[in-house]
């Protein structure tokens, strides 16, 4: 972990994290104030003198970051050829032999001198600081300061605290200069948008001038920040550290799986921090993610449940609503059997959340269930060899064949970037549209979109490509990276690239970079298609062509979910009946005959599976809002009202059944799960992509190839309603190359309209240069025109026209 | 104040030991700053003679024979360093350091604009010496004369063939790359000015592991050489090795330029030469600065820049000699040379050096970035009238965080000297005159007899 204090983590073991993976490598022995101890090779002598117990203060030393030796706090005695050497511990590296002291008298007196020279401008306005209480600069001076200043000086005066992004506010006044966050958004982020000016006593850090620190991972500055210089806004003057209470994590905004400690105060959710774990994010956190806390505590969770009535949805009792339910399940058996019964969702919930509505949809023999609608791969894209993410960020060559990693799953953009940066892994990037880690790419293959296989079988081609596969293990990272382009098509690009790289003798996996946060354990767990069943877009058609009696939306919403809004609609409307299981009111479940109140994510416990396949725990830290229940106890209580007993009396249970029953998940226990921070890995049974067909048609010269694609903050109902994040979408619009944009012949901005063969939006139109001429980019889910209305997902590609309005 | 007394007196012509003016001879050419110029008094002659007679490696054993010691400051022999560079890691580079901001030193701004030609030669000889096929000539910002007449020279060089593709129609080619500084006086440390080369603020590296010859310019072995050392170098080509080695003492060898400013009647560069010549002889010799001004004596001196311990009158029959003035207690640094007469308030001059460092101080180490400020700002209120009684103690504990135990060779807690520089004076002025620091914080003002210069606002000179 960071070493920020966190501790106290109401019985989980966040501190665990801190044990590196047991290496075969040798050791060195060193010895820290008399007692020996094995450093790993090429560790620091801070940290072996810390891990061997000897504690050495630091501030600009993070062990995921590259020491600069800055703050000179971390003086020790290490014995040299010429007797005993001051040295700064942070950037001396362990050697065989090596003698450390950590507490004689000259290393003492160097460490009072650099802390009283740290505090000499810092205002010590403790009392009105948010680090006040976790802040290692108060920690540190008690621990290892001079006790008392003889600084009589006016001290140095800045404009208190200055906003650097929407989120972000830094007082100079408390900085002390350690180079964490400018490096952090150098180095870890690659937004490099902060960076010292002036120099001497005036050094401070800044933006430059007019540009905000607008980094998707600003949130880790002040996570890591030592002192109180850095605030985020939707934390401050909120609460006193010692009146946290926290409980470790994992998120689940993406399926990155990152984890977390969750803290509140007086039963409300205030603050999420990122936890080191090694094999996902080291520490880190997305900002959405980050911030996102604060639609749990929003004013328009759903309290009770609805059931409609003549004025519409009405709110109800649990047993009204869930006597309701039930009664629409028996009309649909007794109507039209199981076939006429379609469930759709489970990726935005736990594990035990969808494995109970799958146990349910398993009594009552409903096959048509998936946790995608459309906006994903086929359930067999896991049960191909799969990677890690460790896996793909040491792979020699990791081929990237999905989404903008950087706008969908971000803490696996940080993990690939570093990999570039580092020099470990090459990367091929195989898309339409430049995405965030085109920077770091050692090749790329752009394509247009529906020709995926081209540009597959150009590199495969290229002999450089060939001498690059032959150095290892390949991971392909494989997701959607365009959702104008059908499921099929996705599905035969990957599979033509991996038939290739079978080909090439390559020894490839895949990492699935399937998005939303638990829809691999949805899907592991039974919330996909059986046998023969249609996946989520087949249900969808069976709706709108009026052969379901009743649609269960677990969690799904198909109206902002399915890429094809049209047939969403259509859907919606077909359905005789609908259920919703949801957090929020959306399009969709506004819809819906009868609404069940779900507790949201901080108020339910359970375990979660990341793209990966590991599954860690999720915990309730504050009460469910109102009287909303987690999906698994809804999904048991409508079993039993429908006289279907699952067997679940607690979470426990549900969990304990997964792991008796799904083989993948035997040894996911509930102690392995509490035991293990880096979480407990799974595998899926062994499975074949299922044959798909791409076959994208010729492009008219007057029309544009649509690519749809997200950005990290859209108007999603968990963004939508926090309101640090709802300002941060960049709104709709549709994006082509400048050279594309004479040929339209409107200028930047220009309102123009989108037509494709089945309607037409109005959007603005901008420029991108990563953008290939002749193909236009479209942001979705932005509000406004929805750019959904123009694809339809039984076509391969979606082909328009830009017109002047 | 002198208990010492004076041993020789040099004030009348043809008493000091002089030689040859090696870099120097065409300060007094009005020309020798242009290609014709330089061409017609001998420019050039040693690139064809290097390119075309000599193998790198002769080039590089004509200047180890010279023993020539680094002109920057740190007074390391240029042929031992350029040794250091690994076999077969390519590419290399040369980079020049010109950003030359100690106070009191401006030898490479004379070499830079009275003859750029100069330099260009022995930065393509030096070049070809260690094999690197880019140069990078670095030169401080504000010296917009030195940049425009390089900028000339190096234009007319390429103009003819002297630097460039297949120099001299021989198969060696370097381009050089000139590059102005953007007024950091920390960027004259190597490791800093190649962060600064890189684009990135300048800051030291850490050494280890970034030793230039090692880990230098996007990572790659890097030679850093001074303006003046690389000046010399069509001296030794044409001459020798040998010959450079012949002038000067064994311990320092060869002609070194040193620039004196202060408290003489005529301060300026003079080119002397090395290990021989005393401070007394610089000093009073009319050859070179004519003696203390209004004929008063000496109270201190710094001898080789303003990050120099300082010396007093019983330092002035030193030679100007690098492992003598080492052993003294400081160091010849630069060449700059700063008098301060015996009417000269110490805690004043203290505190203008101090200032100087304080803002200077790059940002980046704790101790230097609050410490340098915490010591120019006790001063300033002891000069102001404001001393407390425990300023002094506070003062040199201060001193001891940037510097443990003041000695010298200064040891510091920081990455690069520029904490300890500050720390320098200090240690110097208190050691020999605790006393007038005692009367500021007493009385407010300073001691009888020194001149209370206007150095609390415009006009000030120490």
């Amino acid at each position: 972990m960071s070493d920020e204090t966190i501790d106290d983590t109401d019985g989980t073991d966040v501190d665990a994290a801190t044990e590196p993976e047991p290496e075969p490598k040798r050791t060195l022995t060193v010895t820290v104030d008399g007692r020996p101890f094995e450093a790993q090779p090429g560790s620091m002598v801070i940290d072996a003198a810390i891990a061997a117990g000897s504690y050495v203060p630091h501030f600009c030393y993070h062990p995921r970051m590259t020491p600069v030796g800055m703050c000179r706090q971390c003086f020790v005695e290490v014995d040299g050829p010429r007797g005993p050497m001051m040295v700064v511990s942070c950037m001396t590296p362990v050697a065989e032999g090596q003698v450390v002291r950590t507490d004689t008298p000259q290393v003492k007196r160097a460490q009072e001198g650099v802390l009283e020279l740290l505090l000499v401008n810092h205002p010590l306005d403790c009392p009105v600081c948010d680090k006040g209480g976790e802040c290692p600069l108060q920690d540190q001076a008690f621990s290892h300061g001079p006790g008392e200043s003889r600084f009589v000086e006016q001290k140095r005066h800045w404009e208190k605290p200055i906003p650097i992004s929407d989120l972000v506010f830094l007082d100079r006044e408390r900085c002390i200069q350690c180079d964490r966050c400018t490096r952090f958004a150098d180095e870890v982020a690659g937004d490099k948008l902060i960076h010292f000016i002036s120099r001497g006593n005036d050094t401070q850090v800044m933006t430059f001038p007019d540009e905000p620190f607008s980094s998707y991972f600003s949130g880790n500055t002040v996570q890591i920040c030592p002192v109180g210089a850095l605030t985020a806004s939707p934390y401050r003057f909120k609460a006193r550290p010692w009146d946290l209470d926290q409980r470790a994590s994992t998120c689940t905004t993406c399926s990155v799986g990152c984890r977390t400690v969750v803290q509140s105060t007086r039963d409300e959710l205030v603050r999420y921090q990122g936890l080191d774990v090694e094999s996902v994010n080291w520490g880190w956190l997305c900002d959405r993610g980050r911030f996102n806390f604060e639609s749990i505590g929003s004013d328009d969770r759903l309290t009770t449940p609805l059931v409609r009535g003549e004025s519409g949805l009405e709110p109800t009792s649990w047993t009204g609503a869930l006597g309701a339910a039930a009664r629409l399940v028996t009309e649909a058996l007794e109507s039209g059997g199981p076939r006429s019964i379609g469930i759709l969702g489970g990726a935005r919930g736990t594990n035990e959340d969808a494995f109970a509505w799958a146990a349910l949809a398993d009594a009552l023999g409903v096959t048509l269930r998936d946790a995608q609608v459309g906006d994903g791969l086929p359930t067999e894209v896991l049960g191909l060899p799969r990677a890690t993410i460790t896996d793909a960020a040491n792979a020699p060559t990791i081929v990237l064949l999905g989404p903008d990693l950087k706008e969908e799953l971000p803490v696996l953009y940080l993990r690939l970037r570093d990999a570039a940066e580092k020099r470990r892994s090459r990367i091929v990037e195989l898309s339409s549209v430049g995405t965030g880690l085109s920077r770091y790419a050692w090749k790329r293959f752009p394509y247009e979109p529906g020709l995926g296989a081209q540009a597959v079988s150009a590199a495969l081609a290229d002999p450089e490509v060939r001498d690059q596969l032959a150095r290892g293990p390949v991971v392909v990272v494989a997701g959607r990276g365009n959702l104008a382009e059908s499921q099929e098509v996705a599905t035969a690009t990957l599979a033509s690239l991996l038939d290739g790289l079978t080909g090439a003798g390559a020894s490839w996996s895949v990492l699935p970079a399937l998005r939303r946060g638990n829809v691999v354990g949805a899907l592991q767990l039974g919330m996909a298609p059986s046998e023969g069943a249609g996946g989520g877009l087949d249900v969808l058609r069976a709706a709108a062509e009026g052969r379901l009696e009743l649609l269960v939306l677990v969690g799904s919403d198909p109206m902002a979910d399915c890429p094809d809004t049209d047939l969403a609609r259509r859907a919606l409307a077909g359905a005789r009946r609908i259920v919703a299981v949801d957090t929020f009111l959306t399009a969709s479940s506004e819809q819906a005959d009868v609404v069940l109140a779900a507790a949201a994510y901080g108020e339910k416990d359970g375990t979660t599976t990341n793209l990966e396949g590991r599954v860690s725990g999720v915990v309730a830290k504050v009460t469910a809002t109102g009287t909303s229940r987690p999906d698994w106890m809804i999904a048991t209580e409508l079993g039993l009202a429908l006289g279907h007993d699952l067997g679940f009396g607690s979470v426990d249970d549900v969990t304990d059944a997964i792991a008796t029953r799904v083989p993948a998940y035997a040894g996911v226990t509930r102690t392995a799960v509490a035991r293990n921070v880096e979480g407990v890995l799974t595998e899926a049974p062994l499975a074949f992509l299922p044959p798909a067909s791409s076959s994208a048609g010729e492009r008219n010269n007057y029309d544009y190839r649509l690519v749809v694609s997200r950005t990290l903050y859209d108007r999603a109902v968990g963004t939508a309603t926090s309101p640090s994040l709802a300002h941060l979408a960049p709104g709709p619009a549709a994006l082509v190359h400048p050279l594309d944009l004479e040929l339209v012949g409107v200028s930047a901005g220009t309102e123009v309209q989108l037509v494709g063969a089945r309607s037409s939006v109005v959007l603005p139109l901008h420029t991108d240069a990563t953008v290939p001429r002749g193909t236009v980019r479209v942001r979705f889910q932005q509000g406004g025109g929805s750019v959904g209305e123009l694809v339809d997902a039984s076509t391969p590609i979606v082909d328009v026209r830009i017109e002047r309005l | 104040m002198t208990d010492t007394p004076t041993p020789t007196s040099y004030t009348v012509p043809g008493l000091v030991p002089t030689g040859p003016r090696l870099i120097t001879a065409r300060f007094d050419v009005a020309d020798g700053f242009t290609y014709d110029g330089y061409v017609r008094t001998g420019g050039y002659t040693a690139l064809r003679k290097a390119l075309t007679s000599m193998t790198p490696q002769q080039v590089h054993d004509e200047v180890r024979t010279s023993e020539m010691q680094g002109r920057g400051g740190a007074g390391f022999p240029a042929g031992t360093k350029w040794g250091f560079l690994p076999p077969d890691v390519f590419p290399r580079y040369l980079v020049i350091n010109g950003d030359e901001s100690e106070p009191g030193t401006y030898k490479d701004r004379m070499l830079m604009e009275l003859d750029p030609h100069q330099l260009i030669e022995g930065v393509v000889i030096a070049a070809y010496a260690i094999g690197a096929a880019q140069a990078f000539l670095y030169v401080r910002g504000e010296m917009a004369l030195a940049q425009e007449r390089l900028a000339q020279a190096l234009n007319d060089a390429y103009a003819n063939g002297l630097v460039g593709r297949n120099i001299l129609g021989t198969d060696f080619s370097v381009d050089v790359t000139l590059t102005w500084g953007a007024g950091a006086y920390i960027v004259g440390e190597e490791t800093a000015l190649i962060e600064s080369l890189e684009g990135e603020r300048g800051m030291p590296r850490l050494k280890p592991p970034f030793f230039p010859a090692a880990k230098g310019l996007y990572m790659q072995p890097t030679i850093v050489n001074n303006v003046e050392t690389l000046s010399n170098v069509p001296w030794i080509i044409n001459e020798s090795g040998q010959a450079f080695h012949d002038l000067g003492a064994p311990t320092s060898t060869g002609m070194r330029m040193f620039a004196v400013s202060g408290h003489v009647n005529r301060p300026g560069v003079f080119e002397v030469p090395n290990g021989i010549t005393t401070f007394r002889m610089l000093f009073e010799a009319p050859e070179y600065c004519g003696g203390v001004r209004h004929g008063r004596s000496v109270k201190a001196f710094i001898p080789g820049g303003a990050s120099a311990m300082w010396f007093f009158d019983e330092h002035l029959d030193l030679p100007l000699d690098k492992p003598t003035v080492d052993q003294a207690g400081s160091m010849l640094g630069s060449g700059a040379i700063v008098v301060m007469d015996d009417r000269t308030d110490m805690v004043a001059a203290c505190w203008r050096v101090v200032r100087f460092f304080a803002r200077e101080s790059c940002g980046k180490c704790t101790p230097c970035r609050e410490g340098t400020t915490w010591l120019e700002r006790i001063l300033k209120r002891m000069l102001d009238g404001h001393g407390r009684a425990d300023d002094l103690a506070t003062l040199l504990d201060v001193c001891e965080s940037i510097s443990p135990g003041l000695a010298w060779p200064p040891r510091q807690t920081t990455i690069c000297p520029l904490g300890p520089s500050a720390v320098s004076p200090i240690a110097s002025a208190v050691r020999r005159f605790q006393h007038e620091f005692e009367h500021y914080v007493q009385h407010g003002r300073p001691i009888d007899g020194v001149e209370r210069h206007a150095i609390h606002g415009a006009g000030a000179h120490v």
